[in-house]
């Protein structure tokens, strides 16, 4: 058991794209805000912190979850993954970003690191879905610019280019090009 | 939108959550995957004193089969219910109903124990418990009781879960090898709350009618196997009593109509799918022979 007072400032050690960070919170405060806040990974976003919009959308140990319906204390000792993971170290686009650029699939950009998260994961799970499964993986998520079309679009886009080399080179593994960090 | 600030205890075993209820009652909230009480704190409608987070209690985290059912620790996420593999064979409802429960996000954390101790009157599993005959396991340091699903809601988000009690578990009997389920929803987020939901069971002898439309509690109806017309005329006298508070007239006209046309639409797919496994049972017996 371990018990922690309200003021009391708790060290909480993530792994963060692949880099171990330590910080001190409040047990109260969320993952979200000690990411943002405390980690100055402000590539999440907060939206309505009650879990409907899904910007906040963050990999805990490889899964898809709110983090703004989640303390910072719980997620001591997990590997988190973020928006800011998902690119190569060189800076250049995953696959699922460069479709959302050409595709024109970004408007304000406040839904999109929630968005691209659950993409990410759901992709890497089953990288070919069925063209009537994709819709799904937006259910959780909200565009206030009513931008959905050309996300789906972005994201169907990026399917067809996996199933395109998967047919080129049968060989190898189905890769949606969301690199592992 | 931050959560009051509270004093944070991790669970490391069963004994710690009796103990610390015992000592706090109703100051203190049970913390298990947080998809219900996370928002609740969030926006300040409780302000526990001391938070007691069971997430990390291995104990907690059986998902066991038993002789005649399915035992579901408090810890158990509804993603690792939904991804057992003989789920639909041994409680088709509930692998009917659970991809209605919130969305991916949600389930991955969100656990099935805790959606029942919150009681929500618009929620999914209450209602499935509720048809399904589940029981729930309360403990404190008093000992443990069962209670049953009928007995466990009381009203909208309340439950007879006392301030020094936690759910252990709850328990899902199996669904027998005759029976055919079935599950409909209209929200109007696919991910949302239900307006209404039907859960229906058909036996050889008997049909089963769980509907969630707005009430405080889950709603069981029982019936013979009657012909359609009479089941619309007690589909009728459902959505004629249900005590609704809608926001207009219009909304409530149109609760009660989907009420009668989802609960008979859930009747007659249930039906079906008990028919199509009995078939199914019928050509292996004739290809044993």
């Amino acid at each position: 058991m371990k018990r922690w007072k309200q003021s009391e400032l708790v060290p909480v050690q993530v792994e963060l794209n692949g880099v171990q960070r330590r910080g001190l919170c409040e047990p109260r405060v969320l993952l979200s805000d000690f990411l943002r806040d405390t980690l100055g990974a402000t590539g999440t976003h907060v939206g309505c912190e009650t879990g409907e919009c899904g910007a906040c959308t963050i990999r805990v140990d490889g899964v898809a979850q709110r983090s703004c319906l989640t303390l910072a204390v719980q997620a001591d000792g997990r590997c988190i993954e973020t928006v800011e993971g998902l690119a190569q170290a060189d800076g250049s686009l995953c696959e699922l970003q460069h479709a959302l650029r050409e595709r024109f699939a970004l408007q304000c950009g406040f839904c999109i690191p929630g968005i691209l998260m659950t993409c990410a994961e759901m992709l890497k799970r089953r990288p070919l879905p069925e063209d009537e499964q994709i819709p799904g993986l937006l259910a959780g998520h909200l565009c206030r610019c009513t931008g959905y079309t050309d996300l789906l679009a972005a994201v169907r886009h990026t399917v067809a280019e996996v199933r395109r080399r998967e047919a080129a080179h049968p060989a190898s593994a189905p890769s949606v090009g969301v690199h592992d960090a | 939108m931050k959560p009051a600030p509270f004093e944070y205890v991790r669970i490391d075993h069963p004994d710690e959550l009796s103990a610390l209820l015992t000592e706090h009652g109703p100051e203190a909230a049970v913390l298990a995957g947080g998809q219900s009480l996370m928002p609740i704190l969030n926006l300040r409608l409780r302000r526990p004193r001391v938070l007691l987070d069971l997430s990390r209690c291995r104990a907690l985290h059986d998902l066991t089969p038993t002789s005649g059912g399915l035992q579901i620790g408090a810890a158990v996420t509804q993603a690792t219910v939904l991804s057992w593999p003989r789920l639909a064979h041994q409680v088709p409802l509930l692998a009917l109903a659970l991809p209605h429960v919130g969305n991916p996000q949600i389930r991955s954390r969100g656990t099935l124990c805790g959606s029942l101790a919150h009681a929500h009157p618009q929620a999914e599993l209450p209602l499935c418990l509720a048809a399904l005959d589940g029981e729930i396991v309360l403990r404190s340091q008093r000992g443990e009781r069962r209670i049953a699903a009928a007995d466990f809601f009381i009203a909208a988000q309340k439950t007879a879960c006392r301030p020094d009690e936690y759910i252990a578990q709850a328990h899902i009997p199996c669904q027998s090898i005759d029976e055919g389920s079935a599950f409909l929803e209209v929200a109007v987020r696919v991910t949302g709350q239900a307006q209404v939901a039907c859960a229906a069971i058909a036996g050889p002898h008997r049909l089963r009618l769980a509907v969630l439309a707005g009430q405080a509690t889950p709603q069981v109806h029982d019936y013979p196997l009657l012909p359609e017309a009479d089941l619309r005329d007690q589909l009728d006298i459902i959505a004629r009593s249900l005590a609704l508070s809608c926001a207009s007239a219009d909304d409530d006209a149109y609760r009660r109509q989907l009420v009668v046309s989802l609960g008979l639409n859930a009747l007659k797919q249930a039906q079906r799918a008990r028919d199509r496994r009995a078939a199914v049972d019928a050509q292996i017996m004739e290809h044993r022979r």
